[in-house]
């Protein structure tokens, strides 16, 4: 089982470490001593579980495929942003922009994301158990956010085909986008994603859905303040 | 009856020109602001106001052929372990897959492994094609990250970190519906035919401080091996330059405000950010400030079309030069060839920007498959490579009748200017003075 | 472009030790900040007197000056020096002559800061250089700013510096751009006040100052603030008893804040927190953006 002590060896030893894993068998790897380090377990392309026993700071597990990483504290800017498989679960909170750009994989956040969760995402699962802050769901082109708490000012403005379920408020809805019916087949989604996150005391009829009322995709000039 | 008196001669207010007038009826009559690709089409100074000093009594011209004056440039030697290493110093600029069809990627990616130089993807991301074609290619990391992912992160000789670009400093990608082939959709995560809005911003950095921050994310993805470069369009070159340099960057990319842009407002390509030739001079004191002109490598680009033009780039303290239109130009782009097309599209060779509306004749800037197909990557890649050497040999010429063994050796103190405002920007003095506006006395 | 600390103190017993978890914090913002660093330190003091930081323009004018104090006011005054700048102490009956004697003689000295509890150093250099020559490792202190600087559209000067003071005992350190600061400052001018520098930050601090002034208190201040000044900014500002927290709406540029019993602390991003002592147990959060934060000492 292989073990870092950031205390007591650089990132480069860790990431490079990490990515040489590819070739190795899955294998449970733990790093202690985070205390805000940028880029940690950024790039890992293996099957291989990573726990962090800290608080991170920027872009931890940046790009990720494939891993399983459990970061055991609080994460800064940016946790598994442009994530592109695997999983990835925040035990703290986590800041701005998390999930940012994901393709792929599930991003669990125990606690609270501050603005701009799934800013952009393009296929990710995102699931929150607490609240997202403000802007979150910008321009989010695919995939999905469920928050368990409440969403800040703007969720979801300029989006295009990302789906967000809330249970609780949404303090304002950003541009083009709106309520949408929960039809079964969303139902049915939801169930799936909050079983994947391993919440069993929710149901999927306590949301509501929210996308895009797709008024925004060409251009007409009575639409002109809403850009 | 006056009808025999003379009549003052009709006049057009210098103002209210022709294209303004024609403008204001377009607006009136779509309500939407006009979109169009291509660079700062008015006039301003450029390096045309600038004049080389030949050989003379005091220095000395290096014949051709046998004395030689070299051209390579090495990019990205202040970090990475695997810097890029160069035949000539003129690049390919970023322009996308989406913007440009396959076609035009694919002879870009040969015209310039031909000539020893890189290329660089655009706003959507990298096709096989290209990589397939480029030797070195460069890979940009924009606002939009459309496509972005590790595998083509590490299949990259280098990442361009995108933070602006000349034609629309502050504005983000534009990819109209038309545009959106399925392919392209595929690759953005977009839906088929809608129009594309682009951030202005990153969605998880904004500021120097920041950048520093993802730029380490960057290398440490790649492990350290590619050299990162930022690039900023010309607003306030000094500062930018400063600051990409404290980020962390290995290479700086200054674009001008002639550079092209796919699509965007005219307004934004016209009046937001500074011409190519006043920009240059206050990146380079930026660097020499820091003690890292040289170690930190310059790329120009905007509006270079020219041997003359990449030579005056490099004497003001550039490191290369990046073309966008001129390669496209070489590829075939507004050629008179298709002037019947154009016109019925309402415009002439050498004036047609509509990029956005993919109806491009000349197959270049449109996902079309049947417009698409009148282009032969590989004639067109010649044609680019022929450009190409053409740029690199009109350079040597200059810099060998001003005694240069490289091109490199190149110095401000060979220029001179035409004009008081090329003067003042260029830092050189006027033809025939000793004043540099602005820094010497009259 | 930035890096800001703060700390706030809950427990007595880590006063002492003030200066040296400053400079700690403050070292882990180098990168942010390579070009100059600064800090403002407030501690308990006798309310009778109070402390002016100079920073006169050569070692043989702060010789010169502190001469010419002591002939000014015999035994009035208490001089220390730090590297570059100078504190003086005296009491607050002098202090309106003490400064009007500097002016009339020794008008290059700039007056850095004047304050019952505040002392501001900042200097160009790197964050851990700037702590060990301004002595910062041996202060004690109830609460305080640090600031390192990455300077965006103004020259790397000792004046561009953070934080820069507004009033007595009032400071601000900023990380952010503002974006319409020069229409500002000419306003304020109007209204009085006199800049230093091109720099933007400079005209934030004016405008708290001119707001007090007004009569508004810090907190009614930090709200106008939102109306008036455009761009980005995470501003944290110290005051007497305590220090204040703000960003702007659009909250790009970062803050994370970390409450334990033992203090209350801000950094721009976690690694300036990870020095603190039991940081691992705090609570770990992030100020909403558009919304002032306070935090004050009940007792002197």
């Amino acid at each position: 089982m292989p073990e870092f002590d950031l205390d007591h060896c650089a990132l480069r030893d860790v990431n490079s470490a990490l990515h040489e894993a590819s070739k190795e068998a899955a294998n449970a790897w733990v790093i202690s001593n985070p205390r805000g380090t940028h880029a940690l377990a950024a790039g890992v392309d293996a099957p291989i579980n990573i726990t962090i026993e800290g608080n991170v700071g920027y872009y931890c597990a940046g790009m990720n495929k494939q891993a399983d990483i459990t970061i055991d504290g609080s994460a800064g800017v940016g946790v598994a942003e442009n994530m592109m498989s695997g999983r990835v679960h925040v035990k703290g909170d986590a800041s701005q922009a998390a999930g940012a750009t994901a393709h792929g994989g599930l991003l669990i956040i125990d606690g609270d994301a501050s603005a701009r969760c799934g800013i952009s995402l393009k296929g990710a699962d995102i699931v929150v158990k607490g609240s997202i802050g403000h802007m979150s769901a910008f321009m989010a082109q695919a995939g999905n956010i469920v928050v368990l708490g409440d969403a800040g000012d703007a969720l979801g403005d300029s989006i295009y085909e990302a789906k967000l379920f809330v249970r609780g408020k949404v303090k304002s809805l950003g541009a083009d986008c709106i309520e949408k019916e929960m039809t079964d087949v969303n139902i049915e989604l939801l169930t799936s994603l909050l079983a994947k996150a391993g919440i069993e005391d929710v149901s999927a009829s306590e949301f509501k859905r929210y996308g895009s009322a797709r008024k925004l995709y060409n251009f007409k000039v009575d639409n002109a303040l809403s850009y | 009856m006056k009808s025999d008196a003379p009549r003052t001669t009709p006049r057009k207010a210098s103002a209210f020109d022709d294209y303004s007038l024609s403008e204001i009826r377009r607006a009136a009559a779509t309500g939407i602001y006009d979109i169009r690709g291509g660079g700062a089409k008015r006039k301003v100074p450029h390096f045309d106001d600038l004049l080389f000093l030949g050989a003379s009594f005091s220095r000395y011209p290096l014949e051709g052929y046998r004395e030689r004056c070299d051209t390579n440039v090495t990019l990205g030697t202040r970090f990475a372990k695997n810097p890029i290493e160069l035949d000539i110093p003129i690049t390919i600029a970023g322009m996308s897959f989406g913007s440009l069809s396959a076609q035009a990627k694919e002879a870009l990616g040969r015209g310039a492994s031909i000539a020893g130089t890189s290329t660089t993807t655009g706003d959507g991301g990298m096709t096989p094609e290209e990589r397939g074609q480029s030797k070195k290619l460069v890979y940009q990391y924009l606002p939009s990250r459309y496509g972005m992912n590790p595998d083509d992160l590490r299949k990259a000789d280098a990442i361009e970190v995108v933070v602006g670009q000349g034609a629309k400093p502050g504005g983000g990608g534009m990819l109209l519906g038309q545009k959106i082939s399925d392919r392209v959709a595929e690759m953005r995560t977009l839906p088929k035919g809608v129009d594309q809005r682009s951030s202005c911003r990153h969605p998880d950095w904004t500021g120097p401080d920041d950048l520093e921050i993802k730029i380490i994310e960057l290398r440490e993805i790649t492990d350290w091996k590619v050299p990162i470069y930022i690039k900023v369009g010309a607003t306030r070159p000094y500062y930018d330059i400063s600051l990409a340099v404290k980020s962390g960057a290995d290479v700086v990319v200054l674009d001008g405000m002639q550079g092209g842009t796919a699509a965007t407002q005219e307004v934004f390509i016209e009046h937001v950010g500074i011409p190519t030739l006043a920009a240059i001079r206050p990146a380079v004191q930026a660097l020499q400030d820091l003690g890292v002109h040289r170690e930190v490598q310059l790329i120009v680009s905007g509006g270079i079309r020219n041997g003359a033009d990449v030579a005056k780039a490099l004497a003001l303290g550039a490191d290369a030069v990046s073309i966008g239109c001129a390669a496209l130009t070489a590829l075939g782009d507004n050629d008179p060839h298709y002037e019947a097309e154009y016109n019925a599209l309402g415009s002439t060779a050498g004036a047609y920007d509509d990029w956005h509306l993919g109806l491009d004749p000349a197959g270049i800037t449109t996902q079309d498959p049947e417009l698409a197909s009148r282009l032969d990557p590989v004639a067109a890649g010649r044609r680019l490579a022929n450009y190409l050497a053409v740029l690199t040999l009109e350079a040597q010429t200059i810099a060998r009748a001003c005694g240069k063994s490289h091109v490199h050796n190149l110095e401000p103190e060979d220029l001179v200017a035409l004009t008081v405002e090329a003067a003042a920007m260029a830092r050189v003095p006027l033809a025939g003075t000793e004043w540099i506006p602005g820094v010497t006395p009259y | 472009m930035c890096g800001i600390v703060g700390l706030f103190l809950r427990d007595a017993s880590l006063k002492p030790e003030f200066g040296s978890l400053l400079a700690a914090m403050l070292e882990t913002m180098t990168e942010r900040g390579p070009d100059s660093a600064g800090f403002a330190v407030y501690n308990d003091s006798d309310a009778a007197s109070v402390k002016i930081v100079v920073r006169p323009q050569s070692e043989s004018q702060t010789a010169g000056l502190i001469r010419g104090l002591e002939e000014f006011a015999p035994g009035a005054y208490d001089f220390t020096v730090r590297y570059t700048h100078l504190l003086v102490r005296t009491g607050k009956d002098n202090l309106g002559k003490t400064l009007a004697y500097l002016a009339d003689n020794y008008a290059g000295a700039e007056i850095i800061s004047v304050g019952e509890k505040m002392e501001l150093y900042k200097e160009i250099g790197l964050a851990a250089d700037i702590s060990r020559e301004f002595g910062l490792l041996q202060m004690a202190g109830t609460h305080g700013v640090g600031h390192t600087r990455m300077a965006t559209e103004s020259a790397v000067t000792t004046d561009g510096a953070h934080p820069f003071t507004t009033a007595s005992d009032q400071c601000l350190v900023h990380n952010g751009s503002l974006s319409n600061h020069n229409n500002l400052r000419r306003q304020l001018i109007k209204q009085g006040l006199t800049f230093r520098t091109r720099n933007d930050s400079e005209v934030a601090a004016g405008y708290l100052s001119w707001r007090l002034k007004e009569h508004d208190n810090l907190g009614v201040a930090l709200e106008h603030t939102l109306d008036d000044l455009d761009g980005f900014f995470t501003f944290v500002v110290g005051t007497a008893n305590g220090f204040g927290v703000l960003r702007d709406p659009i909250a790009c540029k970062p803050a994370v804040m970390v409450e334990t019993d033992q203090y209350v602390a801000f950094g721009s991003e976690y690694r300036a927190l990870a020095p603190l002592p039991g940081v691992e147990k705090g609570r770990v959060w992030e100020p909403e953006p558009a919304k002032v934060y306070f935090w004050e000492r009940n007792h002197a």
